[in-house]
């Protein structure tokens, strides 16, 4: 497997079963070159850290469409530190009103969050430019 | 006298404004609908409404005689808070009740279980135990509403909860009116909110077909979703053929159980979608009342007029709603709410314009049963039956429609029937295909969303949005575990118990739900016993 190529877990975390948006997500990364795993559905947080570890990916994704972004996004950001596995980068999308985004990112618990309308392309464009400069830190 | 090849060679030489016209299902349409493609014949493929094969409507008067029922889905945080909305939307003028349920109880856990941490209240009502319910309901009194509860896989504890609270009030079950989801087929297609594995999925829902044969007579006992197909991205065509085929289905499923088709058909309902496109999805409507009776009376020898009748409740669609200048999701909606109505709905629910951000505040909800109230009595929509009958186009697009289903319920049967379907991703890859193709088409500007690609505002959001207090999980958490001390543990075991033995058996499981939710058994320790004996599902998910 190619080094360069960046390695995303698309989760789907709580018990809501709305995969639409996490599936056209996935697929429009594995098309943009990623290395795509989907967690599939009614992830625990636990679940869905140890899938990152045990994958290596750069970064996950949290598709959240139930309202609990508030309890999820802290709890999954709190595992990876546990388990110092922080430079996995977290971001998500779904039904989050602004308030609680920009709440959710001022206090550390995601890096970036895409509501309902984004295009796929502005996700892309935003994964590459972070793994850019993220690589570029590191190696 | 009119000249088809010189129309066409004057229309050829002029431009067209964009190289493609495709419904928003992505199929070709004509510039010109002519007798030549959208000719019918009367009798056997329209017929009168309240006629075979009932493509103009269910009912012989419909909306002169009664108008549809406006009932607004509405349901959040505990059952208190829930019923104070329930009685000022009836206060408002709606005409049934709708209610929505939190994840934990959508997925059969009490809210005090790990799993059900951060989600309690959220996106709708926490339903717990009997206790719960008989809140919910208070003061409203149940011999004079209709309620359609939003419930899957612990359909059966839901609907033994709400005829115990009725009859707590004194009212019969023989007088219920409402529906229940149940519709399990599509949540291994779609919207994923399962529990048990298909096998005794499907046993659970005729068990439900035969007590409500016996002791609930006036109730809707499958209420079959193309919504969440749609939602999860199908086509207009999708919705209609996965939806009915997952009707005969259950049809089939209930003539194996022993049932006489016409015993339980006529208590099956549909529910659809209403997206954008006004004269695809009334072309869905009327094909899909064609296709129900047909079959019905040709393929199951359904005999009873009501076994061949496809009533519906409309929802019009989420999936088409913009976070981007929310305002804009009123237009939409009231666009929708007309195509479900021109389509001859019997029941519809419009969505509020914030409900791409959050649950919706009561002034969206108060907009949103007002946008029905305007189409109902100011626009003159409601005055005649199926007033596009006979339109060259719709009469093409129905038909059109029917013959795409008819060509999927062949796919179907190839793959050995729905439940064979499932188990191969059929319909999820179809979906998932459709959804991406949606997405790929709006981002490379074949298809114009305003405020998403075209038209944009960069300005703030300018509208409040509801909140759910973290407090309520608390609350309802003390709640259930109050319960667990105060009821008589020994009468919710040996319930409990015999609930057990009879899942192991192939007796009719209503009876014995009915009496552990009136011993407070709750929610949880119901499902807990039940995925004892019946397993849980797993999806092998496909992108």
């Amino acid at each position: 497997m190619s080094q360069t190529r960046i390695r995303v877990l698309v989760g789907k975390p709580g018990l809501d079963g709305h995969d639409r948006g996490a599936k056209v997500i996935a697929r429009a990364l594995r098309d943009a070159g990623m290395e795509v795993i989907y967690s599939g559905l009614h992830q625990t947080p636990e679940q869905i850290v140890e899938a990152a570890i045990q994958e290596d990916v750069d970064l996950i994704g949290l598709s959240i469409m139930s309202g609990a972004h508030l309890t999820i996004f802290p709890r999954v950001k709190e595992l990876l530190k546990q388990q110092q596995a922080e430079d996995i980068l977290l971001i998500g999308g779904g039904i989050i009103p602004e308030e609680d985004a920009e709440s959710l990112i001022r206090d550390g618990y995601a890096e970036a969050l895409f509501t309902p309308g984004t295009p796929t392309t502005e996700i892309v464009d935003w994964i590459n430019d972070r793994m850019k400069l993220n690589r570029s830190k590191y190696f | 006298m009119t000249d088809s090849a010189t129309w066409k060679e004057a229309y050829q030489k002029q431009k067209e404004r964009q190289a493609h016209f495709v419904t928003v299902s992505g199929v070709p349409i004509d510039p010109l609908y002519t007798p030549e493609n959208g000719a019918v014949n009367y009798e056997t493929d329209l017929g009168h409404p309240g006629q075979y094969p009932y493509t103009r409507g269910v009912r012989t008067n419909m909306y002169r005689g009664r108008l549809w029922t406006m009932r607004q889905f509405a349901g959040f945080a505990t059952a208190q808070e829930s019923n104070e909305r329930y009685k000022f939307l009836l206060n408002q003028g709606q005409t049934g009740l709708s209610v929505a349920f939190d994840m934990p109880t959508i997925m059969g856990y009490d809210s005090d279980h790990p799993r059900a941490f951060g989600e309690v209240g959220r996106v709708g009502v926490a339903i717990d135990s009997l206790q719960d319910m008989e809140t919910l309901f208070q003061d409203i009194a149940l011999d004079k509403v209709s309620t359609s509860m939003t419930i899957n896989a612990p359909a059966a504890i839901m609907w033994a909860m709400y005829i115990v609270t009725a009859d707590k009030q004194g009212v019969p079950s023989q007088q219920l009116t409402g529906t229940i989801q149940n519709d399990i087929l599509k949540e291994y297609i779609a919207q994923k909110s399962w529990i048990f594995p298909p096998q005794p999925s499907m046993r659970l829902i005729t068990d439900i077909f035969g007590f409500a044969r016996d002791h609930v007579p006036k109730w809707n006992t499958v209420s079959i979703s193309g919504y969440h197909i749609r939602e999860a991205g199908s086509t207009a065509l999708q919705e209609l053929a996965f939806t009915l085929a997952d009707g005969f289905a259950y049809v089939e499923a209930g003539i194996k159980a022993g049932l006489e088709v016409d015993d339980f058909a006529p208590r099956l309902s549909f529910f659809f979608n209403s997206h954008m496109d006004i004269f695809e999805e009334i072309a869905k409507y009327r094909a899909a009342r064609r296709i129900w009776a047909r079959r019905m009376k040709e393929k199951y020898g359904a005999k009873k007029e009501e076994s061949l009748l496809l009533r519906f409740h409309t929802q019009t669609a989420g999936c088409s709603l913009t976070a981007p200048q929310p305002e804009n999701n009123i237009v939409r909606t009231a666009y929708e709410a007309l195509a479900a109505v021109l389509g001859g709905t019997q029941s519809l629910h419009t969505n509020s314009m914030d409900e791409v951000l959050a649950l919706p505040t009561e002034k969206s909800v108060q907009i949103a049963l007002r946008t029905q109230q305007i189409l109902a009595y100011e626009t003159g929509v409601a005055n005649t039956i199926d007033p596009l009958a006979g339109s060259y186009f719709i009469e093409a697009l129905t038909t059109q429609m029917e013959e795409g289903a008819e060509a999927y319920f062949q796919r179907v049967e190839e793959l050995g029937g729905v439940l064979p379907a499932i188990e191969e991703n059929f319909f999820q890859q179809e979906i998932a295909d459709a959804a991406y193709r949606y997405q790929r088409e709006i981002e490379n500007k074949d298809r114009i969303i305003i405020g998403i690609n075209d038209f944009i505002n960069k300005e703030k959001l300018s509208i409040d949005l509801l909140k759910i207090d973290t407090e309520i999980e608390r609350s309802q958490i003390k709640r259930v575990q109050r319960l667990r001390q105060t009821r008589d543990n020994l009468q919710v075991q040996a319930t409990l118990d015999d609930l057990r033995t009879t899942a192991s058996s192939t007796d009719n499981l209503m009876p014995k739900i009915i009496a552990a939710v009136s011993a407070y058994a709750t929610e949880g320790e119901i499902i807990t016993v039940l995925k004892e004996v019946f397993g849980e599902y797993r999806e092998n998910a496909v992108f």
